[in-house]
């Protein structure tokens, strides 16, 4: 128990260290000729830097039968979470200074925009719905509602392949990551469709139960 | 001469004042020697022959060496100029990686002597300039300008160059010459940036007859007082300050006349974004982002107003009178 406190702390203030990193580059004067630029580059990427790793954990469990980090999961998802609202923060602040029109006609023009607005707010429920007793609430609902995770990541990495002016290198890489991720998903389902056997009936088409599903209930966070 | 010389501004203003009293030093105590270097150099060829290539390049470092024969300041704007360490850490130059510091670390592989520039097409008197003799038989004017990036980034640079007409003339251009092509060196050996892809190699851009001879168009050897570092396009470079800053091309080794609109590396790539003209307009956004606004390095906001062809609208909108910005973008 003890040690599995103290991992969770270590692993949070590990997670911070990026956020950390920023404020004391912004103090110091250490964030580069364009400052502003480092801010908003460093926060999206260490958003779906989380958000990769938080889609990792099952894969990891299910590969290496290493249950134990599902414990670390709503930890990690959350700061994809912080670190995408500090990438909406600046935005806000440092492209648009506060120019709410025109960022509202920004979001609905550009694709660009568009898909990394849609990647935030989808986050947005996941979020709240992150603690026990929403948990508790939502039933087989919540683990529905987070599928809205894969969306959310397609978007983020779409919304990063679209900001650069050349398709090389790591947004190249971020992709590739995310649909191995996916695709070990993917492969799952359909495994788990076609040894199951065809009289069971579904709840719906398009909420297949997962194989993992009364596992991950009763290994949610006590 | 349209270009404004604002002569209530006093110089201290707008140089940083340590740079202002260096120079005096660097030229007392390294000019001297600079020039001699040249000027043997210069002594081994007629200046426009390709019997110039003969000649031996000046050992020893080429870049940021104090300027000698700056022969005259021409400022445009009475905003701050950014710090040399501004300038010279944060380039695009993708033959060195498309981060912003990669060409700071990385292009001081390039080696740049010897230099060559070539000068042909349809003109009358094509030559090939080793870069020393450009550098001795022309005058150096200092010319302060704004430098507006297509990512909506800002800069205010004392750059070291020549007009580029007076190159241009000087090859009798014929009547038939309409644009002018320029070509980056594409040296895989020293450019980590060509094996990664990306765009086509080598590095191309254009410029229309007009524009190419624009007394603003300047091909700049130095900024600050000092020879260009690499990461910035050493030995030559374009500056077009009316334009995005792409279009101003780096380490430039041929100019050719032509008489077709010529490729450009970023019109190649993304024609949708990157226009052959790519003259700074706020009213015409890049399809990705807005224009209206830049960051004017080092601020963290993105506020200031972006003006119309850069701020030097009255020098150039004439040669755009009758087009429709929105289509030639």
């Amino acid at each position: 128990m003890v040690l599995k406190r103290l991992s969770k702390v270590l692993l949070f203030i590990l997670a911070l260290a990026p956020a950390a990193w920023l404020v004391r580059g912004m103090m110091t004067g250490n964030l580069g000729v364009n400052p502003a630029e480092t801010i908003q580059l460093q926060t999206g990427r260490w958003a779906l830097k989380f958000l990769l790793i938080t889609l990792a954990v099952t894969p990891v469990r299910r590969i290496f039968h290493w249950n134990v980090v599902i414990q670390y999961r709503r930890m990690l998802g959350l700061f994809a979470f912080f670190y995408a609202s500090l990438h909406f923060a600046s935005y806000i602040v440092l492209d648009q200074y506060f120019a709410f029109d025109a960022m509202v006609a920004d979001i609905a023009k550009r694709p660009f925009i568009t898909v990394g607005f849609a990647a935030f707010v989808l986050m947005l429920p996941l979020a709240l719905t992150s603690t026990k007793g929403w948990i508790r609430r939502l039933g087989r609902r919540w683990q529905l509602l987070h599928r809205l995770v894969y969306v959310s990541a397609i978007c983020a990495v779409v919304h990063f392949i679209w900001k650069v002016k050349l398709v090389i290198g790591d947004p190249v890489l971020y992709a590739g990551v995310l649909m191995v991720l996916l695709g070990f998903r993917v492969i799952r389902t359909v495994r788990a469709r076609m040894s199951s056997p065809p009289v069971r009936v579904r709840v719906s088409a398009a909420a297949p139960r997962t194989p993992d599903f009364h596992q991950t209930r009763t290994e949610l966070p006590k | 001469m349209l270009i404004k010389k604002p002569s209530d501004i006093p110089s201290s203003e707008i140089t940083d004042e340590r740079w202002y009293l260096k120079r005096r030093d660097f030229l007392r105590v390294t000019g001297g020697a600079v020039l001699g270097a040249a000027a043997a150099v210069a002594a081994c060829g007629s200046g426009t022959s390709a019997e110039s290539l003969e000649s031996a390049a000046p050992a020893g470092p080429t870049a940021g060496v104090p300027i000698g024969n700056i022969s005259k300041r021409v400022v445009t704007t009475n905003e701050p100029l950014n710090a040399f360490q501004e300038i010279t850490n944060y380039n695009n130059f993708y033959e060195f990686g498309t981060g912003k510091s990669d060409p700071a670390r990385y292009a001081g592989r390039m080696t740049t002597r010897p230099w060559t520039i070539k000068v042909d097409g349809l003109c009358n008197k094509p030559a090939e300039y080793h870069i020393e003799d450009l550098l001795q038989s022309n005058e150096i004017e200092e010319r302060v300008y704004r430098f507006r990036c297509v990512e909506a980034w800002s800069m205010v640079i004392p750059w070291d160059g020549i007009p580029l007409a007076s190159v241009l003339k000087r090859a009798e251009p014929t009547s038939k010459a309409t644009f002018v092509e320029f070509t980056t060196l594409a040296r895989s050996s020293e450019m980590p940036g060509l094996s990664e892809g990306g765009l086509n190699w080598p590095y191309r851009e254009g410029l229309r007859m007009d524009e190419a001879m624009h007394p603003l168009t300047l091909l700049a050897v130095g900024l600050y007082g000092k020879t260009l570092l690499n990461q910035n396009g050493a030995p030559l470079r374009l500056v077009v300050p009316w334009k995005y800053g792409f279009k101003s091309i780096k380490s430039i080794v041929q100019i050719r006349f032509v008489d077709k609109m010529p490729h450009t590396a970023w019109n190649d790539e993304n024609s949708g974004e990157y226009g052959f003209y790519s003259n700074v307009n706020p009213n015409v956004d890049h399809p990705r982002w807005s224009q209206a606004t830049e960051r004017r390095i080092p601020s963290y906001f993105k506020t200031t107003k972006t003006l119309m062809f850069n701020g030097y609208a009255d020098q150039v909108a004439s040669m755009y009178s009758g087009m429709d910005l929105r289509k030639w973008y």
